[in-house]
């Protein structure tokens, strides 16, 4: 039986050459998150800004009318409301979070169900309280900040100190461009948004670690290996694991994208393009990155004694 | 690696079998499963039958969750009017005045006593309104519930402390949880959940509820109910109140209560024999039904206030003096305000206003919709995912895909046993690790490919694919660990479950990925002793 092979079982490809194009492009996305970051901001959703989110569904026969609904609801003066089609022929409507504290949310409601019920249903009513809120922001925060101290000391105690850098520097990498893509996309950013983040995190770190096992059982096999060489051949050698299991992520979160409905829509493509951005920083920003720090022990420049690489490649 | 000892093969069967077996009753509902026990024969033991099932989340059922905090200037503002009331019963026993009455201060009162001699004299008496703080977990903490301050110049201010009020915030929540889960109780609504959630909060769950909007009203009222006597004119002792019969127009009523509802032992809805209004019929207790009688004889002919919440509801003329114990409340009450009120008065008064800080509430429809998307996204996923692992290793892939199905169907099992919450997240974590899974599988058969293509029989290269892959597949599952685990203790509600299935993924994947497949190769090349690995 001929087997599929998303990747062929010999390949010799210069990975580490391209650094020429990751680096920069990288570095620039990067930048270019920041001051999106900064000058835009993320679209946050009613967990970290407050406000109240229904989701209203035409009664039987009634159909949804998201221009009535604009009109009316913007009508109520509770400043700078969203309206916006939400799935199949439902309606959401966002309201801002109202002064007066925790008891002002009351009043949204209130008018919301006199002007809606008797054309929708309220299928989703969320109100977060400005306490709640920050609240969340803390521990969504505290999350994110705790996940990459806890990486850090995982790597700390895993690897040694260049490869737990690299590893640093790609899941940062992944880290910034995520949150690029949720200020890009406009991909409201709430508390799953946190838990997409953490998971590109754990799948970040996931492909830099197969790679750099790789790595370091190459380098006491082949003591004087040149570096580019030896990341070379470490990317080689795990290239059809790596694209064989991006894959199958990738499919399940194209199910995902495709049938999982609309409310975790968001968080399906974000992390659909985690797993592409991850895949990218393992072999394109993480390892490359290893040449220029030098990998301790290893001699970076002994071209001419590499008899332990002829051994090798004689094998092959 | 090739060689798998009886005892072994059971032992791996046995886990999987059980840890399979666990997730069925998740699979049917709690009736069906009820059903299903009873239906067994009576020599049969119950206990082996798995009933423990996985809980939906309010997401996927539909139903209401609702934060509520106990409001602390409330509370503050409620204590300070009783300490001013036990400040004048204080003086007025020593028949001492303060200059210009009592003010309510944002921490307590002050007054001034200019007299030097008044104001020793009254100092003590005040010093024994502050009571050493006690409480139900730390015992007596040594701090008193007042600080009490006196300035040179005959000010003196009654301040609550820190402990003091703390120590009030936690009785008023453990008070507040009873009087909640009474009121939600008698609303009817099945299987609440109410929980202390922090110092000062309240997490109420209500699943498949109709009418969040009733829920609400009824847990925000704080349902304080007062009999007091009209006044005719506003004077000190009036307090002007907004009234129901004058359409919010505010009446003057006296500040003394003659009677109030923590004496009432029933209270239910009814209607009026003469004008056929709806009602609602108390019954006070014999302490209540003393105060009340006496009250009533004293007044008799005139307008008797009934409050609620600081509201006028009624002001009904004392007829004859009412010494059963017994009356009725009318105030153009519909039936359901009627029945409303009953429960509120049963349920008791809240010990202080209690705020709405969280609301997230899903309809059934909603639910049932993102069960079938959830459904449907899992099977596609599955389909995929295991087309792909088919096509690229044949029958190693077929290995593979069994332990797939395995591994979603112990995370499903332990979930069960755990009677863990399913949410929306908690379902795309379930279509991802479908996806991240097969990780270990790649791992190690591409592993044993390389091993193959650098010369090693077959036996030797599945020992080495298995034995050099492990690391790396303990490393990259503990990388993911890290992220879920972190994600469960900050992560509230629905993103939870999103981290409790990656934390049991992660788990059954050793079992899986590791010993499942390890074992079908095992027997596999027994059986066939092929010269030529199909992968």
């Amino acid at each position: 039986m001929r087997l599929l092979r998303l990747w062929p079982d010999e390949s010799h490809f210069d990975f580490m050459r391209l650094r020429r194009f990751s680096f920069p492009l990288s570095a620039l996305l990067s930048i270019a998150t920041v001051v999106l970051f900064v000058t835009i901001g993320l679209n946050f959703g009613i967990d970290f800004k407050g406000g109240t989110l229904v989701e209203l569904r035409p009664k039987a026969g009634a159909t949804a009318d998201v221009g009535a609904v604009r009109h009316t609801a913007n009508g109520f003066g509770f400043g700078e409301t969203e309206v916006q089609e939400y799935g199949q022929g439902s309606i959401s409507v966002r309201f801002p979070l109202q002064a007066g504290g925790e008891t002002g949310q009351t009043l949204v409601m209130q008018k919301a169900h006199a002007a809606f019920d008797a054309d929708y249903t309220f299928e989703r009513v969320e109100t977060v309280g400005p306490r709640v809120s920050g609240e969340l922001v803390q521990s969504g925060t505290i999350g994110v900040v705790l996940s990459v101290v806890a990486v850090l000391m995982y790597l700390w105690f895993r690897f040694e100190r260049e490869l737990a850098l690299g590893a640093i520097v790609g899941t940062l990498h992944d880290i910034v461009l995520t949150v690029g893509l949720f200020v890009i996309t406009r991909i409201e950013f709430n508390m799953t948004s946190i838990a997409a983040i953490l998971t590109i995190v754990g799948y970040s770190l996931n492909e830099t670690v197969v790679v750099f096992d790789r790595t370091r059982e190459l380098m006491r096999r082949y003591k004087t290996m040149p570096t580019v060489e030896l990341l070379n051949l470490s990317i080689n050698s795990t290239m059809s694991r790596t694209v064989m299991t991006a894959t199958s992520t990738a499919l399940s979160l194209v199910a995902l994208v495709l049938f999982g409905g609309e409310a975790i829509k968001g968080f399906s493509v974000v992390m659909l393009v985690g797993v592409v951005l991850c895949t990218y920083s393992a072999i394109f920003i993480s390892t490359p990155f290893l040449i220029y720090i030098g990998l301790q022990g290893h001699s970076n420049r002994s071209p001419g004694r590499d008899e332990d690489a002829a051994l090798k490649h004689a094998a092959e | 690696m090739l060689r798998f000892s009886t005892t072994k093969i059971v032992a791996t069967l046995a886990v999987i079998v059980i840890g399979l077996a666990l997730a069925v009753p998740s699979f049917f509902s709690a009736d069906q499963r009820k059903a299903f026990v009873s239906s067994l024969p009576g020599w049969f033991p119950t206990w082996i039958v798995p009933t423990r099932a996985i809980v939906l989340g309010l997401d996927l059922q539909g139903g209401s969750q609702i934060v509520l905090e106990v409001d602390r200037n409330d509370l503050t503002r409620t204590m300070a009017q009783q300490l001013r009331d036990d400040v004048r019963g204080a003086l007025r026993a020593e028949a001492i005045q303060a200059d210009g009455g009592i003010q309510l201060t944002p921490r307590g009162v002050q007054l001034r006593i200019g007299d030097a001699a008044n104001r020793a004299r009254a100092l003590p008496k005040l010093r024994a309104l502050s009571q050493p703080v006690t409480d139900a977990v730390l015992g007596q903490t040594g701090a008193n519930t007042l600080d009490i301050k006196e300035d040179p110049n005959g000010t003196i201010r009654l301040d609550f402390t820190d402990a003091g009020l703390n120590a009030r915030v936690r009785r008023a929540v453990s008070q507040a949880i009873e009087v909640v889960r009474r009121r939600v109780d008698l609303g009817g609504t099945t299987e609440p959940s109410i929980q202390q959630q922090g110092a000062d909060r309240i997490l109420v769950q209500v699943p498949g509820l109709q009418d969040p909007q009733r829920l609400e009203e009824q847990l925000g009222k704080t349902a304080k109910l007062e009999f007091r006597m009209l006044a005719d004119s506003p004077s000190g002792d009036v307090d002007m109140l907004p009234s129901r019969d004058s359409n919010g127009q505010r009446v003057p009523v006296e500040r003394r209560v003659m009677a109030d509802g923590a004496d009432l032992t029933d209270a239910q809805p009814g209607f009026d024999s003469k004008s056929n209004e709806p009602i609602v019929n108390f019954k006070f207790n014999l302490r209540g039904a003393q105060r009340f009688g006496q009250a009533t004889s004293e007044n008799v002919g005139r307008p008797m206030a009934i409050v609620l919440d600081n509201e006028v509801v009624s002001a009904p003329r004392i007829l004859q003096p009412i010494t059963g114990g017994q009356g009725q409340i009318s105030g153009r009450f519909t039936v359901q305000q009627a029945n409303d009120l009953s429960v509120l008065l049963r349920a008791g008064a809240l010990p202080a206003k209690l705020t709405i800080i969280e609301r997230r509430t899903v309809g059934p429809g909603l639910g049932r919709d993102s069960i079938e998307a959830g459904k449907m996204a899992t099977l596609v996923a599955t389909v995929l995912v295991v087309v792909l692992m088919f096509a690229t290793y044949g029958i190693f892939g077929l290995f593979a895909n069994i332990a797939l199905l395995v591994h979603v169907g112990l995370i499903l099992g332990l979930m069960s046993v755990l009677e863990a919450t399913m949410t929306l997240p908690g379902i795309a974590g379930i279509v991802l690790t479908i996806g991240t899974a097969v990780d270990s599988n790649v791992l190690i058969y591409e592993r044993v490919r390389e091993e193959v293509r650098a010369g090693r029989s077959i036996p030797s290269a599945l020992q080495a694919g298995f034995d050099r892959a492990f690391a790396t597949i303990i490393d990259s599952n503990s990388t993911m660990a890290i992220a879920a685990i972190i994600l469960f203790f900050m992560g509230s509600g629905p993103v939870r479950g999103f981290a409790v299935v990656f934390i049991l993924g992660i788990l059954t994947t050793v079992i899986t990925a590791v010993t499942l497949t390890r074992m079908m190769i095992a027997l596999w090349y027994q059986r066939f002793r092929p010269k030529v690995l199909p992968i």
